[in-house]
Parts: C-alpha cells; structure tokens; sequence
C-alpha cells in the first residue's frame, strides 16, 4: 500500500500539472468583475487602440455617462489570441458588455448562441445611429441582414505596399500586371532586395496572397461558392492555379529565406519593408498607421501604395478589394447597463471621432467622413482608400471570417503548408476539397 | 571494511521498527492537501473526461455525442504525427537536458566557493517565466534582425532543436539542482576508499558517483518526462506548431482544437488522451527504475 500510494501520487502529480496547464489557458479572464455601472469593452490591442482609449475617457468624463450612470473600462487584448480569449470570455460569467469583432463569421457562434442584441430596432429608432454610417458598411457586418454591430474603425482593403526609395534607386515602377511583377522580381533579386516582405509566422498574412491570387484569376464568384459551405469549390482550376503561381513565387524566393519565422504582429515585417530590405508589402491598410507608429519618417515619405495587380488572361478586375469592411463594437446580450452602452456606440459616429480616426491614418465609415478626408495627415492614401473601395466591383471578406469557423484553422493551416513547400499545389487543392 | 558493513546492518532494522512504533501523523493532516488537489487536479479532470463526450464550442451547453470524439480523434493522422513529435521531442530533451544537467550537477556539488558562486548564476534561467524567455528567443532568432540569423524556425529541424535547446536552457539548472543534492548525499568514505585502491577520476565517477545517483536519476527522469509532455508555451510562442504542423505536440494540438477550432470536445478528447498516456508513462517509469519500492542506495554497504 505505501509503494502504491507513493506510485500513485507521482502519476497523478504528472496529471495535475497538465490540468493545471489547460485551466490555466481557460480562466486568463478573471479580472473584468464590473462594479455598479461600470461596462468592460474589450479592443484588439494594437497600435490604431489608441483611439478607442480616448473615446473612452472623453465618454466617462461626458454627460451621457453621468446621465446613464455607466463608465466604460477599456481592454487591450494583444495581437492574434484576441478571438480565443474573447471567447473563453463570452463562456465565462464575466463577458465584456462590448467587444471589438469583424463581423459576419467572426460573430456568428455568439449570435447563434443568443449572446448578442441584434441592433436593428435600436439604430432605426436613434438617428445618430441611422444615419451616422454608410448603410453598406453596417450591412456587411450584419448576419442573415440583422446588425449586429456599430463600425468603429477605418475601412480596411488589402493593398500592395511599397518602399518608394527602393523603386526609385532601382528605376522602376510598381507592377500593375502579373508579368510585371514577375519582371520585377528578378530585378530586385539581383540588386540583393527580396522582392516582398511577408510575415509568414502569422498565417493570415499568407491568406491575403491566395484571396487576391484567387480573385484576379478567376474571379470573386469562385470564392463566393466556396464560402457558401460547399467544400468541392475548392476544385475550381483558379484555386489549382493561384497555389501554382505562390509555389513558384515561394521557390523563387521572392518572399525572402525566412518568411515564416517573421511576423507580422511584433513589427517584423513591416520593419523590413521601412529598412528598403524588402520592396514590397502585401497588407491591409492598418500597415499605414502601423508605419506611422513604428517609422514616421518613412510612413510620411516614402510608403507607396498600389492595387494588387491584374492576372494576365485571368478572369478579375483589378479594382475588385480583399480585406475587412470595418470592425464593430457588439453589445453583449448580457450587458447590466445597455443605455449606457448605446449612448457610447452613438460617440462613434460623431465628428469628433470619425477626425480621431481620420488623424490616425485611418479611412472611417461614417457618413460624414467624405467630407473631413482633407484633414487625413496623409489624403493622398485617405483618398486613394476612399475610392478604390466605393469604385470596387466586389468586395471579398477575408476568407479566415468569411468561411464557416470550423475551415478557417485548417484552411490557414493547408495555406502556410503550400507556402513551407510541405504540400504540392495539387495536394494543397485535394487538402480543402476534404474540409467537413 | 567489515565494521561500516555490520553497523548499517544492524542499525537499519531499529530505525525501521521504531517508525512503525510512533506511528504517522493522523489522516486529517492530508485533508487541505486532499481538498486543494481535488479541486483544481481531480474536478477539472473529471470535466474534461466529461466534455470529450459532448460537443461544444465555449458558448452555451455542451452536446452529448458519445463517441464522436474519440473516433475522430483514432482516425486523425494528425494525432500520429503529433504522437511522434512529442515521442521524439521528449527522447531528445531527456537526453540532451540529463547528460548536461548531470555532468554540471556533479560538479557543482564540490565545496569550492567559485562553484558555488556560478551555481547561482546558472540557477538564474529557471527563476524566468517559459514566456519570458521563448520571446528573448523568438526575438534573438530573427532571420532578418535577429543574432542568429538564418531560418531557424521556418525549417522542420530548425524549428524542433531550438525548442529543445530553450527548454533546455531554461530546465537544465533546475535538475542540475538535484544532481547536485543527490551528489552531496554520496558519502565521502566510497571515494576515500576507492582512492586507496587506485581509482582515478573517471573510474570514481562511473563505479561510485552515477550508480549512487540512480534514483536521483530516476526522479529527474520522471519530471523531465511528465514536463515534456506538457510542454507548450514554448511551442505557442516559437513556432506555433509550424512550419506547417511539424512541431505540433500533443498539448499544442489540443490547444489548437480548443482555442482556434472551438471544438472543445475534441480538444478534450486530446487532454484526456495526454492525462492517460503521461500517467501511464510515469507508473511505467517508476516501476522500470525500481523507485517505487525506494530501496536504499547503500544497501548491503
């Protein structure tokens, strides 16, 4: 009995510290205990959260919070575990009142589970609400046409970056074609620049290379099917095609030796791309208030911008977008104190804050944002966003939100495999046509 | 050399009898011992058994759905090839953390003051958080800004040795630890004695000093397996299970389930897989080294 004892006390000590491991990644949240009014808002902490902070203390300190008896207490979460801990969160007791999302797929789970309120009666009958954004813009967030969320940040179109300096000590012009590029590749490669920065450690940065691929091949409809659950889409000769052209992009080196031990959320890639190690940067227009925090010189002078370009022979226009509408603020079914959640929402269409917005970089949706974009520190980039979004014949959600939430892991997965060469384009095609 | 022996002989049964005599302390004093362990070891646990036979995605009530789980998880060739990393991974840092750990333990065991005064300094990496030091090591293998630069985590070799070497870094002091304690419970007189009969250095080590170590050994061994089975901020922060899921071990490969899929269920189903594979193990290894049964070091000395 004592060797047993002994025994079993070592095994299950073995067992506790793995419980102790999983708990520990589950209850990360203990800290939002709300007192009287007081609202948890939860904010992806990167460095555009800056705005929010402030919109914060201005409405604590206004007479709505007062009126409303309610303040907000503002939550940075850092970089890529924001959806994991915002679940864990919203299946805890202690769930924010108001979160930052990206709409569609990336609510869904919450709205199926009747955690959110559902948005549409309350902006119909608040004109601020109602009038205060671009209706498209509140739809495109919206589930089966339900709102539920306000836009609370810029719009967001993936676009090809790019170091000016490099281009013009080099001679050249930024590619409007696929050949082009391609031309142009080989010419950064013999000056020893690699061609793009990618930070190919966070794998979404590498979805945004197969999206436009995709979409400039064969056109937005072959990601609409797909994203309509039907997994033999993925068969489409332009998904084959587009896995080709990364493949021998990859093979070229065209993203440099080590894209996949550099990231793009500690800076890595965009560093590359101020130092002029890197000439290009495929990226959404975040990169532009991300330079700005990180390298103002060069944000201001020298970071160029263009669409990504034409496939040559391939079915897309080069003025449809990949990227993200906006992000919404949703409002917790949950919430003790709503009013003083919708008095807040309601701050986020005003003056003042589509002018915090605009300062930042920043392109916002609401309605009166046309008009201010001269104050943009940068309206050359505010403009150009402007209209290539208002311009574009089609505007594709990211796929990681865009596609039901059991494909996205796997689907980012079988994308940074391709890129790693780990999988054969083909194989890459046969990987997502068994996606269940 | 015939007194020592018949003193430890007769002295062994009287230490023991008189054990017995004054009994242990009564049951009561393990009850917060007891309690605490149940309630953050035993009902998490039994949760988790419970969750691998729902589906559920953190939000709303789990559904009951028998053994979907764990066939799912039989039939995934991710599970085996996460079951090889981790086999692989594990072999590899025990050997690589024990061999270094030994050799600096035996040292460190000496009485000089300027081995004493490094064994601090070596100490220190343990005092850090996993976190802490897997994003020193993220930052200093920058391919591009880094010191060591060159791919190191985008290639499947690269990417397995440098989570082996920071978990080394980092735990090697902690058994170096142990083998220094277990060093210096060695009695002088073995090497007195072995010194008489001619041994030199490396003889005294491989006849007196390892032999005497075993269950030290057999300790360290124990913890560095259960640890590297549930080894993961490590992986989380350097590689995230890449390049592609060549790094991904089995608590990684839950934490993907969990916290990326939401499919609790399945992750579940993996937590409790590593809760039976890693309690298993550790019987398994108690049982080869013989320390369960404890038997003294110096028997028949």
């Amino acid at each position: 009995m004592e060797s047993y004892s002994r025994r079993w006390f070592l095994g299950v000590s073995g067992a506790t510290m793995l419980t102790a491991g999983l708990t520990a990644c589950g209850s990360s949240d203990s800290d939002s205990g709300k007192s009287g009014g007081q609202l948890t808002a939860f904010v992806w902490g990167d460095d555009a959260a800056k705005i929010q902070e402030d919109a914060v203390r201005k409405f604590n300190a206004s007479s709505a919070a007062k009126k409303t008896g309610g303040t907000i207490k503002l939550q940075r979460i850092p970089g890529s575990d924001y959806p994991a801990k915002l679940r864990t969160a919203m299946g805890s007791p202690s769930a924010p009142d108001l979160f930052f999302n990206w709409g569609g797929g990336s609510i869904k789970a919450y709205v199926d589970a009747d955690q959110l309120i559902d948005l549409h009666d309350i902006i119909e009958s608040t004109p601020a609400l109602k009038n205060g954004f671009l209706p498209s813009i509140i739809q495109s967030g919206a589930l089966e046409g339900r709102p539920y969320g306000i836009p609370m940040r810029g719009m967001q179109p993936v676009l090809l970056f790019f170091n000016k300096k490099v281009f013009k000590d080099a001679g050249l012009e930024p590619p409007t074609s696929w050949t082009q590029l391609l031309d142009i590749n080989k010419k950064f490669k013999s000056r020893g620049i690699q061609p793009f920065a990618l930070g190919g450690a966070d794998k979404w940065t590498e979805l945004m290379w197969v999206s436009y691929l995709v979409d400039r091949i064969g056109g937005p409809e072959v990601f609409r099917k797909i994203q309509g659950g039907d997994a033999s889409a993925w068969g489409d000769p332009a998904v084959l095609r587009a896995a080709e052209e990364i493949k021998s992009l990859v093979d070229d080196e065209a993203f440099g030796k080590g894209f996949s031990s550099v990231q793009y959320n500690n800076g890595g890639a965009s560093t590359l791309l101020a130092k002029g190690k890197a000439a290009m940067h495929l990226m959404g227009s975040w990169e532009y208030p991300t330079q700005l925090g990180k390298f103002k010189d060069f944000a201001e002078n020298d970071l160029g911008w263009v669409a990504f370009p034409a496939y040559d022979g391939g079915a897309g226009d080069i003025k449809n977008v990949v990227g993200n509408p906006t992000n919404y603020w949703s409002v917790s079914a949950r919430t003790k104190n709503r009013e003083a959640a919708i008095e807040f929402l309601k701050t986020c269409a005003s003056e003042e804050y589509t002018k915090a917005l605009i300062a930042n970089g920043d392109i916002p949706t609401t309605a009166n944002a046309g008009a201010l974009l001269e104050d943009s520190p940068n309206p050359e980039f505010a403009k150009f966003q402007y209209e290539l979004v208002q311009n574009a014949p089609a505007f594709t959600l990211s796929w990681d939100q865009a596609v039901k939430p059991d494909w996205s892991a796997p689907m980012l997965t079988e994308i940074d495999k391709l890129f790693l060469g780990q999988s054969s384009p083909k194989e890459f095609v046969t990987a997502l046509k068994g996606l269940k | 050399m015939t007194e020592p022996v018949t003193k430890s002989v007769d002295a062994a049964p009287k230490a023991g009898v008189q054990a017995t005599r004054v009994g242990r302390p009564h049951a009561s004093w393990a009850l917060p011992g007891v309690l605490f362990f149940m309630f953050f070891a035993v009902a998490p646990m039994a949760l988790a058994v419970y969750l691998s036979f729902t589906e559920w995605n953190g939000l709303g009530d789990p559904r009951f759905v028998g053994l979907d789980n764990w066939q799912n998880l039989v039939g995934d060739p991710r599970l085996t090839q996460s079951l090889t990393v981790t086999v692989l991974m594990t072999v590899v840092s025990w050997a690589f953390q024990t061999v270094i750990a030994l050799l600096l333990g035996v040292w460190a065991a000496g009485k000089q003051r300027n081995r004493a005064i490094l064994s601090a300094v070596f100490f220190v990496p343990f005092l850090l958080s996993s976190t802490a030091i897997a994003l020193l090591f993220f930052a200093l293998l920058d391919p591009n800004f880094g010191v060591i630069k060159g791919d190191t985590l985008g290639t499947t070799s690269g990417a397995f040795l440098a989570i082996i070497f920071v978990g080394g870094w980092q735990f090697i002091p902690f058994h170096t630890l142990i083998y220094q304690g277990g060093a210096r419970q060695i009695p002088e007189v073995l090497y007195q004695a072995a010194a008489i009969d001619g041994a030199g250095r490396v003889r005294q080590f491989f006849s007196i000093t390892l032999p005497q170590l075993r269950h030290t050994m057999a300790m360290s061994s124990v913890l560095m397996v259960v640890g590297s089975l549930t080894y993961f901020e490590t992986v989380l922060i350097l590689t995230q299970g890449g390049p592609g899921t060549d790094t991904a071990i089995l608590p990684y490969l839950m934490y993907e389930a969990g916290f990326k899929s939401y499919d609790f269920g399945y992750a579940s189903a993996v937590a409790t897989f590593l809760v039976v594979a890693a309690t298993g193990l550790s019987l398994l290894m108690v049982r080869i080294t013989g320390f369960g049964s404890m038997r003294s070091v110096r028997e028949g000395m």
